[in-house]
């Protein structure tokens, strides 16, 4: 009797219960399955998540993406999950997940982070998706088609086709029948359906388009020929589409190549073009430019975006001190010794590095890229620019203009050239020659600062940071012309455009082979460069 | 005289007493540390550099070894590799060390090989590398390929369904034959000559939009991709940054590194890394008592609560424990007695499983993979369930499938041929 009892309440609790998932659940029920959450172990996390998202939908949203974004932690005190935003060194700001009031201030040791992996990441992207699918944000939709782009599956499509009709903006419909075109194209069995579908890829170049139209053709005989010879034309179309983007991309990558080595060849230019001195401990002016970017971040670690303005200047005046110093200190002695100036500067150069291992640890510091400039500037799913890239771009074109203005419209410039051609003919003219080196001297060094600070963007500060470019900076001073400033503009592009166009075909390590042995030829057949100096200058 | 003179020369007498005696007990047992302390592999190498002294002073407060202290004869080859050998001959010839600890590149280590053969020295070796090598004076306390690269491949492959394969690596040995060795391995699984893309770099390598836009393409091809990287030391900072910036995250494109530890994570902006995987036998993350102890202790005596541990500490620690062990279990540092004693020897590792010396020169260890978080630490999503014992060499080279390493009798050989059961004529 007893147990016919209890089955009848299992029964009824049985027929409940999914009445009640489907109905929606009250918000304590959301609240209790997100606490789950909080000691769940990572294979556990997927089931939570993916009952969290039935019974609570939009309103899950902050907690999925916080979550992910990895600003979801547990209240050690109360074990109550909270979303904690950094406030600047310990400080957190907590808020409620889901119903987001402010919780106050706690500090990190308060804390426990909740770690997901790969997998929960992407469920949560695809959750996201499907949550944020009918946002008012036109970017946030946008986002949410374009996640479903990469994977999509038949709820997600069908989440599509509702959406689709309501879509205001034309973009994000676009890209939606995109998805629903992709996606019928692969499953649907009626050939009208996916002629149809064929026509909104039409003028796109997601790599999805390309293998969508590959496996079509791919196919066996059964395609509809018609079928078959509107994708082979739109293949052969997208290829050269991408073709031509992939050739505008490696152009880009060589400028950018190209704009490093301008940089770190300016300044020698000065100091080895212009003065003739062969320092070795260039490299190592480089490096303390971009540890000098690491100490104004040290000191600004609130401002990371503005820090690297603050630091363009701040290496500039003390690796051209440092400059003025060794100028004055052991270069000046050594005047039209080349062999003598050689072996000190590199002596320099050892003492320089060895001085960074004993103040800053051999280790590699840390400098933070700014977010306005990581990530890339997006053309089309194809051709995007990187934003660092882009602005050491810019900034050694800047570099390089103002460095042209000083040389030749300030007194200084002038100068520098009158020392330059003839020495003791300055001389006698009036000019101090000896501030005037120690001058030049230090506006190369401060320049090599400056590749420092953008060095600081793209690879490691450590102790062997100059090193990595000593020769580099030589090679391209020789290449274009001992002596002259365009030649090293000219001579820093082209070898960085041919480097990026061999490396596709001959792989890194022989690209750079080539290049040398290039160089190596080309100084045989015109030692003096691209751009020699001419006239009485030259002797 | 007063009685505080008496005293002090009774205090003085006694003293000298104690020093003779300590004297007498056959001074003390010298232990070598060959790493580089200046140069490119500073970076690295100072930290093992460093956990061997530790090992010492704290053995040295347990009464050393059979009574005796040890004392750490420490030189530095300067990232040098023909130094290296040179450091090895004067650790062996003037200072008479009973141990080295030392090498950290495999360059090192076979320049240091024919010194270590000639004096018949004892070097133990805490990096992982390519295998292909076994030789009777060395024990090899890091991984070799099936205990890191083989288990990382598989992971990917069964749970996350990886069908196309990047294998990028830095241009030298360690990278090649490893790289020569999964080719093999995913080809034998089946996977097609068309879905293996292999790029090599130069060391320091640091611009790498070409190759990250190529990584991509290769992956944009409707099958989930993923990169095998053994990409050394600087070289990945610029990598994973230019990865971030072309926007592939470790879902789309996973990239699972075998020379990036927690220690080359302290360096860097991790942001763009997070998620992204890294193959080892150990990490700082994994909770026993045995790793909160060592961490705590390595904290304290380095004087920094930031620095973190990593693997080849870990394999310096169990080498050292180990060799302490066989020292007492010969009940002498003579290094054939020791080489003997070493074989099958058992000491706790620190991930909680126990260390097994093979009768090859490699142990066995358990193979972890962790992605990397925000804060620079790994987070354990596979760990194998039993330990994989080190082969020396590779199953799935032409060259090595017969070969193997034995230094028990009756084979006696760290490279026999079980097919024409001959032994080559080179020892190791």
């Amino acid at each position: 009797m007893k147990a016919y009892w209890y089955g009848i309440a299992a029964l009824c609790l049985a027929l409940w219960w999914p009445a009640a998932v489907a109905q929606g659940e009250t918000a304590a029920d959301v609240r209790a399955i997100a606490a789950e959450l909080s000691g769940a172990s990572l294979p556990k996390m997927p089931g939570i998540l993916e009952r969290l998202e039935a019974a609570g939908g939009e309103q899950v949203v902050p907690l999925a993406r916080a979550l992910l974004e990895g600003d979801l932690y547990v209240l050690e005190a109360s074990d109550a999950l909270v979303i904690g935003r950094s406030t600047g060194g310990d400080g957190f700001a907590l808020e409620d997940p889901l119903d987001g009031t402010a919780l106050g201030e706690y500090t990190k040791a308060d804390l426990k982070k909740l770690r997901v992996n790969n997998r929960v990441r992407v469920q949560l992207r695809g959750m996201l998706a499907r949550l944020t699918l009918l946002a008012k944000d036109p970017a946030v939709r946008e986002r949410a088609v374009r996640n479903m782009l990469e994977r999509p599956d038949a709820d997600s499509v069908q989440l599509l086709r509702d959406a689709v009709v309501n879509e205001s903006n034309a973009g994000v419909a676009e890209l939606q029948w995109l998805v629903i075109a992709l996606y019928d194209i692969e499953h649907s069995e009626d050939p009208s359906v996916r002629l149809q579908a064929l026509g909104h890829l039409d003028g796109r170049v997601e790599p999805e388009v390309r293998n969508a139209l590959q496996a079509l053709l791919a196919e066996g005989a059964d395609t509809p020929p018609q079928l078959r010879r509107q994708a082979q034309t739109m293949l052969s179309a997208l290829e050269s589409k991408i073709a031509f983007y992939e050739f505008l991309e490696t152009l880009f990558f060589g400028l950018s190549l190209g704009s490093v080595l301008l940089l770190i060849a300016t300044g020698l230019a000065i100091t080895f073009g212009v003065m003739g001195v062969i320092n070795m401990a260039h490299g190592e002016l480089i490096m303390l430019g971009a540890y000098t970017t690491y100490v104004v971040q040290l000191l600004m670690p609130d401002h990371i975006g503005l820090s690297i303005l603050v630091a363009i200047p701040a290496a500039f005046i003390v690796s051209a001190l440092v400059g003025v110093l060794i100028e004055r200190g052991v270069i000046r002695f050594l005047h039209g010794r080349p062999l003598e100036t050689l072996l000190a500067t590199f002596g320099i150069s050892l003492v320089l590095q060895q001085a960074v291992r004993t103040i800053f640890s051999p280790l590699n510091r840390q400098v933070s890229t700014p977010d306005w400039m990581s990530g890339s500037l997006e053309f089309n799913a194809v051709f995007s620019l990187t934003y660092n890239r882009l602005y050491v771009l810019l900034f050694a074109i800047a570099v390089f203009v103002v460095l042209q203005l000083i040389l030749k419209k300030t007194p200084l410039g002038l100068q520098v050239r009158a020392v330059s051609q003839n020495r003791s003919m300055a001389r006698s003219l009036g000019i101090r020659t000896e501030w005037v080196d120690a001058m030049t001297f230090g506006l190369g060094s401060g320049i090599a600062g400056l590749a420092g600070v953008a060095l600081s963007q793209l690879t490691n500060v450590g102790p062997n940071l100059g090193q990595a470019y000593i020769i580099d900076s030589f090679m391209v001073v020789v290449f274009g012309g001992v002596g002259n400033l365009w030649g090293t503009l000219v001579g820093g592009f082209t070898l960085g455009v041919a480097n990026k166009f061999l490396e596709p075909a001959t792989g890194a390590v022989l690209a750079k082979i080539l290049v040398l042995v290039f160089i190596i030829l080309f100084i045989q057949k015109w030692p003096r460069g691209l751009f020699p100096q001419k006239g009485r200058a030259a002797e | 005289m007063n009685w505080k003179k008496v005293a002090s020369k009774a205090a003085l007498a006694a003293g000298t007493a104690v020093l003779s005696a300590s004297l007498y007990a056959a001074d003390t047992i010298k232990v070598g540390v060959l790493h580089s302390l200046s140069g490119t592999m500073a970076i690295s190498e100072t930290t093992l550099k460093d956990t061997v002294l530790m090992m010492v002073e704290e053995q040295n407060k347990k009464g050393g070894v059979m009574g005796k202290q040890l004392e750490a004869v420490v030189v530095d080859p300067a990232s040098n590799w023909p130094l290296f050998a040179e450091k090895a001959r004067e650790l062996l010839t003037q200072d008479k060390v009973d141990v080295i600890f030392g090498c950290w590149t495999s360059v090192s280590r076979k320049s240091v090989l024919p010194v270590i053969e000639e004096l018949n020295g004892l070097l133990f070796y805490p990096v992982q590398y390519e295998g292909e090598e076994s030789s009777k004076n060395v024990f090899y306390t890091g991984a070799a390929p099936n205990q890191q690269a083989i288990p990382a491949v598989d992971y990917l492959m069964e749970d996350f369904g990886v069908k196309r394969w990047v294998l990028a690596g830095t241009d030298y040995v360690y990278p090649r034959t490893t790289n020569k060795i999964l080719e093999a391995y995913l080809k034998s699984k089946g996977v097609a000559d068309e879905d293996i893309m292999i790029n090599y770099t130069p060391f320091g390598h640091s611009d790498w939009q070409s190759i990250v836009a190529d990584i991509k393409k290769f992956g944009s091809e409707g099958k989930q991709t993923a990169v095998v990287s053994t990409i050394n030391g600087d070289a990945n900072v610029p990598f994973y940054k230019e990865l971030g910036n072309q926007g592939i995250s470790a879902e789309d494109i996973p990239v699972v590194a075998f020379s990036v530890g927690e220690e080359e994570l302290s360096g860097i902006d991790t942001a763009p890394l997070v998620g992204h995987l890294a193959a080892w036998n150990y990490f700082q993350s994994v909770e026993n008592d045995a790793n909160t102890a060592f961490i705590k202790q390595w904290k304290a005596f380095i004087g920094d609560d930031k620095r973190v541990t990593n693997d080849p500490m870990e394999a310096t620690y169990i080498g050292f424990n180990m060799w302490v062990k066989a020292v007492e279990k010969a009940g002498t540092t003579d290094v054939d007695a020791v080489e003997d004693a070493m074989i099958g020897m058992t000491t706790p590792n620190l991930t909680g499983g126990v260390a097994t010396m093979g009768k090859n020169h490699h142990l066995s260890k358990p193979v972890l993979i962790g992605e990397i978080q925000e804060d620079g630490q790994f987070l354990v999503v596979s760990e194998t369930e039993d330990l994989v014992p080190g082969d020396a060499w590779s199953d799935f080279l032409p060259g090595s499938k017969d070969i193997i390493a034995d230094w028990t009798k009756p084979v006696e050989c760290g490279n026999y041929n079980t097919v024409t059961k001959t032994c080559s004529g080179q020892n190791y």
